[in-house]
């Protein structure tokens, strides 16, 4: 072992000793970088949060969510965007779901992967997955809100498009779930004379319903905060009635604390808490939802 | 010959019922005949031939695996196919109840007639095929559910009439699995030690009442013990059910099987491929005392791996 620290191959026979102290130092160096990055993240992550629930938990309130909006920024409240946020992703929801898990199924146990239609689906939806959401905003004030099927700036239109925006990662995240059933599963079904459609209903769709699950629900919790597409799709932003149904005019979360952000305050309406307090329920929303895909996850977790 | 399955009510019209397109009638073949064509002379036809193979060839992708198989597989028999790793035992085995079906590159040529039905025509259904002939993989495989709902799934998915309990406990009782399992029936089926997994697959097998159990090395993940109560299994089950087996245990071949057909791999001259094909097939007790080939004798000896 050589005392300057360089590396010295340790003579035969010799037992194995410590690693030269430059490579020790190196180790602990690379930890402490390490540890300095992701400290920094969360605590990047730690002053917004810091930041915001100082300006907005006072504002956070039952008042705050059962009020709709108004120029009186003391009466202001949220009650409007929560519920058209809460319809959104129902809709949202509706149509990803079976949608997805089909498109899954269909490109995991079905589709020749030979034949070149099947091949352009699989690279399209990984590209799909990247499109920037406004260019979906697009696509749904042209085909949804206008275009062939005009439905107008309503519920069903901005909640088919958050399920545009967000259904490319149901579907990799379904294929993933269903990738990971065994193939003896499958085969030990159809030697006992079960279907190809039994196989999959009742074998693999069960075992892949976590991740399925896990996958669907981090959709939502990105589609919950969307805005550009639900602007240009038509969402009102000041707005003080509960959406009555899927034809229905419509905010939603993001777009009023977008609104609140915009309003110039004064002394007499101040916006800023209204617009913080309304992010911290977004932040509470957001983390609900993920804190039920994680339990879904590990409670159902196949060990195989 | 009597219908030895009676108890099962099998006749002809509940098969139908069973939504069968093809009822499929029972061969009897003679004992002793002479050779049909295509039948080497060395294979004695037995009390009935449940299974013909003919000139069975398969390919993946266009590469045979296996080449000119052609033997009898006897009603109420174990036959086993013995012979060095990658001389297509299993290959030929997933032929029987059409589990090659399941990749796409395998073709197979020749014919495989299942009581003088030709498995492969094109009228017939895999699915119903499978009804028939059951399969045991070599690493257990059971469901990610409760040890009830393992063995009720095959009942259910086949719309088997009857009391669900009843059928499980039958096929428990015949998997030798009812003491072990009747207090945890509804426990997950991963709870079971290996050897009782792969009885609990066997019983799974048995609940739907198929005619032939095919089974691909089934002890070669287990323990000693538990293959000793799988082989005291199968002799029990040979009585009702026709047995193919799989196995590079050749001690077990010895214990159990009625008839073996050795296999050995030969590389084709040109190509580097592998392609197997059976050197002998006889009564067990021939080949293991007096084989007629050279090939089978230093196989069976030891002498070859």
């Amino acid at each position: 072992m050589s005392a300057h620290g360089e590396t010295v191959a340790a003579p035969r026979g010799e037992a194995v000793g410590r690693p030269a102290a430059s490579r020790r130092v190196k180790d602990a160096a690379f930890r402490l970088g390490m540890l300095v990055c992701l400290g920094l993240a969360i605590l990047l992550l730690g002053v917004l949060l810091w930041d915001v629930a100082v300006d907005g938990a006072d504002r956070l309130s039952l008042d705050f969510i059962t009020s709709f909006a108004s120029i009186n920024a003391d009466q202001a409240g949220i009650q409007a965007a929560l519920t058209g946020t809460l319809w959104l992703m129902a809709v949202c929801a509706a149509f990803i779901i079976p949608v997805g898990v089909a498109t899954a199924i269909y490109l995991e146990e079905y589709a020749d992967n030979t034949k070149w239609y099947n091949r352009l689906v699989e690279v399209n939806i990984q590209n799909l997955a990247a499109v920037p959401s406004i260019v979906y905003g697009i696509l749904g004030l042209a085909f949804l809100v206008r275009g062939p099927l005009s439905l107008g700036p309503v519920i069903l239109a901005g909640g088919l498009t958050l399920g545009l925006l967000v259904l490319p990662v149901v579907i990799i995240a379904g294929r993933e779930a269903i990738r990971a059933v065994p193939p003896s599963i499958r085969e030990g079904s159809m030697a006992l004379g079960a279907t190809q459609w039994q196989t999959i209903w009742r074998q693999v769709l069960p075992a892949a319903v976590p991740g399925i699950a896990t996958g669907v629900i981090l959709s939502l919790s990105r589609a919950i905060g969307e805005t550009a597409p639900l602007i240009v799709v038509g969402a009102a932003t000041f707005v003080a009635f509960n959406p009555e149904g899927l034809d229905s005019n419509f905010t939603a979360m993001p777009i009023q604390i977008f609104d609140w952000i915009s309003r110039p305050s004064n002394d007499v309406n101040d916006y800023r808490p209204l617009a913080a307090a309304g992010i911290l329920l977004l932040m509470i929303l957001l983390l609900a939802m993920n804190s039920v895909a994680i339990w879904l996850r590990n409670r159902f977790e196949q060990k195989w | 010959m009597t219908d030895e399955r009676h108890e099962h009510g099998h006749e002809s019209t509940e098969r139908e019922a069973r939504g069968l397109r093809q009822p499929l009638e029972v061969h009897h073949a003679d004992s002793g005949a002479p050779a049909v064509d295509g039948v080497e002379p060395r294979t004695r036809v037995a009390r009935e031939a449940i299974f013909r193979l003919e000139g069975v060839t398969v390919s993946y992708s266009a590469k045979p695996a296996v080449r000119d198989i052609t033997f009898d597989i006897g009603r109420n028999e174990i036959t086993a196919l013995i012979g060095p790793s990658g001389c297509g035992k299993s290959t030929l085995i997933r032929c029987l109840n059409r589990m090659n079906d399941l990749i796409p590159s395998a073709t197979v040529a020749g014919k495989v007639l299942y009581h003088g039905q030709d498995l492969y025509a094109s009228e017939v259904d895999a699915v119903e095929v499978r009804k028939r002939i059951g399969m045991v993989f070599q690493k257990p495989n059971p469901f990610p559910k409760s040890i009830y709902d393992n063995i009720a799934f095959g009942p259910r998915v086949l719309g088997m009439k009857g009391d669900m309990d009843e059928i499980v406990e039958r096929a428990l009782h015949h998997a030798a699995l009812w003491d072990e399992a009747k207090d945890r029936l509804k426990t997950n089926a991963f709870g079971m030690s290996g050897g009782q997994q792969q009885r609990l697959c066997i019983a799974r097998c048995l609940a739907v009442e198929p005619d032939v159990i095919l089974m691909d090395e089934p002890c070669s993940a287990l323990d000693p013990i538990s293959t000793g109560k799988i082989e005291d299994l199968m002799m029990e089950l040979k009585k009702e059910y026709s047995i193919v087996i799989v196995t590079h245990n050749m001690q077990q071949a010895a214990r159990v099987s009625d008839k073996t057909a050795f296999f050995t791999v030969e590389l084709d001259e040109d190509e580097k491929n592998r392609t197997g094909r059976v050197v002998e097939f006889d009564d067990t007790e021939k080949i293991f005392t007096n084989p007629s080939d050279p090939r089978t004798e230093a196989y069976v000896t030891g002498k070859v791996g």
